[in-house]
């Protein structure tokens, strides 16, 4: 059970301008969990495309049942048994969910036609193994965020990996498909496949790793057993230092009512939508995926059409009919996910911080330079990004600095209404409490804030007010003082709790 | 002992890693200097002034056109009709003036057409949501098929002097149509990294989802870089028709790929929101030369265009490579 499955030592690996990875070695064991944690920035995702045999890495050595290999691509990795699922997912829309599993390794018969009868048959025995009822033939572009996942983790499991890589894997899942996610991590431990768990939620260690190696830095801090640490230990090591509070959340009182919405509607998505968000205030939207809550802020941002209801204004009512609409009207949307919505990757952060306001920068057709670059200096400054010049490309940036980036953007915007869809999604400790602090020192200069967020954490943590959303409606509404992650989970779950 | 052997495998790496990050920064204009370099080993006229101006001469229609391309790939388009663009543009502008009417009507005639096909195109794209590829092949048909009603299928000649002069004059000794390239350059130059038009070109080609989520009007912006192409394909046929001092019914044919080269040779991806107008010149002068050294070489023209597209493919290989 204890044998060495995988040992990388002493791996390095240097980008221009960037030191990512110095000597870190990490030792995982077959049938074990071993989570990967660490900042965003500290290593974790470069050390796992070493592994799998997308970057070279500049020194050190990998070591599989104890012989060297050599990973030079993913397909050698997988030839090697080694499975990587990514965060972001992998998958062909207009495929089927069979096809997406079998995808490069399509059971054939001959002449060297695809055995689609066996291809449905594996797909369907290997759904069902992990309690899934999905379709195989169904496209993988109609199966929700969570079910996708699902099928990501069954296409690894089918490879018949020794060591599977799994990055953020319950991101988008319901706390029902992550208790089924772990009871099949705990059997895959129990067949002797060692598995390596990398999270940004520290709670799910403590349910699921035996160990746990911590990065810093691009460097290794050290190796630990889960079971004689403290979640408090574990955030030191990871930080580097005490976090003193995870929520700095302070009482601000409250004004006018800045935003009022009345009976959104938008067939299919949901429906009947009233809230109103006053000046100071941050208000919670809680829910599971698939509520809904994200698709009412994108409406009120003009994102998305809306087929009834009104929105106003400082008591004003308004027509939104485009992002451009809300932003001249002091609206601004932190996107969900800020890889595909929020940045424009190739573009320096000069360039996307100063996206929304360019045209308050420039005389006639030409961007005031010097104007801009006081003003990029200023956000820099203000959200400590660690970041080397304003031209810096974003892509180069880790997580948490491109979360920062976005934020910044919409602070320039000078926003009466702040819409934050999954304000701290995929970002370290340290970097949350940043956006955090942030929160609270808009709420103190009168922004209203509508914080639409899947972690219940957070909402209880920042919110003075939270609803909650089931299938496109508001199922409940609590003031923070009443608000318990039970209730919560309650009314999430669709149980309806209205009028205190 | 390890770490010995470590940071002398990082010495001996060093040189090689700066040599890699000078190939990355100036690929192009290296493997530019290496044909130059062969081209005159080879031929004595190669490197002469009245050569080189001949070759910025002839790379002045490619370029400009070249130029109007660059913006729509930024934003992640393509322009296939630039060459039929160029013909309808030149056919009117030789059909106006040849029956006498002022200069300037003739000219602005023509660049207007160009403007009204481009925008047509971006209006396909934009509001019928076409994708660019087959928006922009409808209209190279179209505009083929323009031009030879228009002209019936024959030349349009008989311009005047002052016209043909934009083709074959000079302005203290360098030839018209490379003054116009160089002001065509200039001007998009300052739009793409001055302006806030240039801003929004390489945020729409960057992702499109969040520039629109950043309130850029996405779909303005996206139907002027087609009419900015149509306007250049325009300039660019008026340098031709002056020139040939005639408008013919097949000019431009088969222009949209050399321009597509020039811009692809030149670093900017075909997915957009990455490039510069820069390197699209320098991709333009790269076909320029390699067509200007066969011919004094006396290459079969059979052979010619394999040799042509080898090295189109060669360049941009190597250009991916070192990145």
């Amino acid at each position: 059970m204890d044998a060495t499955l995988l040992e990388m030592r002493g791996i390095s690996k240097s980008f221009p301008g960037v030191r990512a990875l110095q000597d870190v070695s990490l030792e995982v064991l077959a049938g074990e969990v071993h989570a990967l944690v660490g900042e965003n920035g500290a290593g974790k995702s470069t050390l796992m495309r070493i592994l799998g045999g997308i970057y070279p890495r500049d020194a050190g050595e990998i070591l599989l049942r104890g012989s060297r290999v050599e990973i030079g691509s993913p397909t050698q990795a997988r030839q090697l048994g080694i499975t990587i699922i990514h965060q972001e997912l992998n998958q062909v829309p207009a495929l089927s969910v069979a096809e997406n599993i079998f995808l490069g390794r399509e059971p054939r018969r001959p002449p060297g036609l695809v055995n689609w009868d066996q291809m449905y048959a594996r797909a369907g025995r290997l759904l069902a193994g992990l309690g899934l009822s999905i379709d195989p033939r169904r496209r993988v572009g109609t199966l929700t965020v969570a079910e996708q996942q699902l099928v990501e983790i069954a296409k690894a499991l089918s490879a018949d990996a020794e060591l599977v890589v799994m990055d953020e894997p319950t991101a988008a899942l319901t706390v029902e498909e992550t208790e089924r996610l772990f009871r099949f991590i705990r059997d895959l431990r129990a067949r002797g496949v060692g598995i390596i768990y990398i999270t940004h939620r520290l709670e799910e260690i403590f349910k699921i790793a035996d160990r746990v190696t911590v990065l810093r830095d691009g460097q290794r801090v050290g190796t630990y057993t889960v079971a004689e640490l403290t979640m408090d230990e574990l955030i030191r090591l990871m930080v580097g230092r005490q976090l003193t509070e995870k929520f700095p959340k302070e009482d601000v009182p409250l004004g006018s009512p800045v935003l009022d919405v009345r009976g959104l509607t938008r067939q299919g998505l949901f429906r009947d939508i009233s809230f109103v968000v006053h000046r100071g205030e941050i208000l919670g939207i809680a829910g599971l995926i698939g509520s809904g809550k994200a698709e009412v802020a994108h409406a009120i941002f003009g994102a998305g059409p809306l087929d009834a209801g009104e929105i106003l204004l400082d008591g004003q009512r308004v027509i939104i009919r485009s992002p451009a609409d809300a932003i001249a009207l002091g609206i601004g949307l932190v996107t969900e996910d800020r890889k595909r919505l929020g940045l424009v990757l190739p573009m320096s952060v000069r360039a996307n911080i100063t996206l929304p306001v360019l045209r308050r920068l420039r005389t006639a057709f030409v961007v005031r330079r010097a104007d801009e670059t006081a003003l990029i200096r200023q956000a820099i400054h203000d959200l400590d990004m660690a970041v080397t010049s304003p031209e810096q490309i974003v892509r180069n940036l880790s997580g948490g600095t491109q979360q920062k980036v976005v934020v910044s953007k919409w602070l320039q915007t000078r926003a009466r209404v702040l819409l934050m869809v999954e304000p701290t999604r995929g970002i370290d400790v340290g970097a949350k409490v940043e956006i955090y602090r942030l929160m609270t020192a808009l709420a103190r200069r009168g922004v209203g804030i509508v914080m639409v967020s899947s972690e219940m954490e957070e909402v209880l943590g920042m919110s003075d007010r939270i609803l909650v959303m089931h299938e496109g409606v508001i199922t409940a509404e609590f003031p923070r003082a009443q608000a318990t992650q039970e209730a919560i989970m309650a009314s999430a779950a669709g149980r309806v709790h209205r009028g205190v | 002992m390890e770490s010995d052997r470590r940071s002398l495998a990082a010495l001996r790496k060093l040189p090689l890693a700066r040599l890699g990050s000078v190939l990355r920064r100036f690929g192009i204009v290296i493997a530019f200097a290496l044909l130059v370099v062969i081209l005159s080993l080879l031929s004595e006229s190669f490197l002469t002034v009245s050569n080189l101006l001949n070759i910025a001469r002839q790379v002045s229609i490619n370029a400009v056109i070249a130029a109007g391309m660059t913006f729509v790939i930024l934003t992640g388009g393509i322009d296939l009709s630039v060459g039929s663009v160029l013909a309808v543009s030149g056919a009117v502008i030789a059909g106006l003036l040849s029956a006498g009417r002022p200069l300037l009507v003739g000219i602005g005639a023509g660049l207007a057409v160009g403007a009204a096909l481009g925008l047509l195109d971006g209006l396909i794209v934009t509001r019928g949501k076409v994708q660019p590829f087959i928006a922009t092949l409808g209209m190279l048909t179209i505009g083929r098929g323009l031009t030879l009603v228009y002209t019936g299928g024959r030349p349009i000649t008989g311009l005047p002097d002052a016209f043909v002069w934009l083709g074959a004059g000079e302005v203290s000794r360098i030839p018209v149509p490379v003054v116009i390239m160089i002001l065509v350059f200039l001007i998009s130059y300052g739009i793409l990294t001055q302006t806030v038009f240039g801003r929004y070109v390489y945020a729409i080609g960057g992702n499109e989802e969040a520039a629109r989520l950043s309130g850029v009007d996405v779909a303005t912006h996206k139907t002027l870089v087609y009419v900015i192409s149509g306007v250049l394909s325009a300039v660019s046929a008026v340098i031709l028709t002056a020139r040939l001092n005639s408008a013919q019914p097949t000019a431009g044919v088969g222009f949209e790929l050399d321009a597509i080269a020039a811009v692809v040779l030149g670093g900017t991806t075909l997915a957009g929101g990455e490039g510069s107008i820069g390197g699209t010149l320098q991709g333009a002068f790269i076909i320029g030369v390699i067509n200007n050294g066969l011919n004094l070489l006396n290459v079969n023209p059979f052979y010619q265009q394999v040799v042509k597209g080898a090295v189109i493919l060669l360049a941009v290989l190597l250009d991916r490579r070192l990145r």
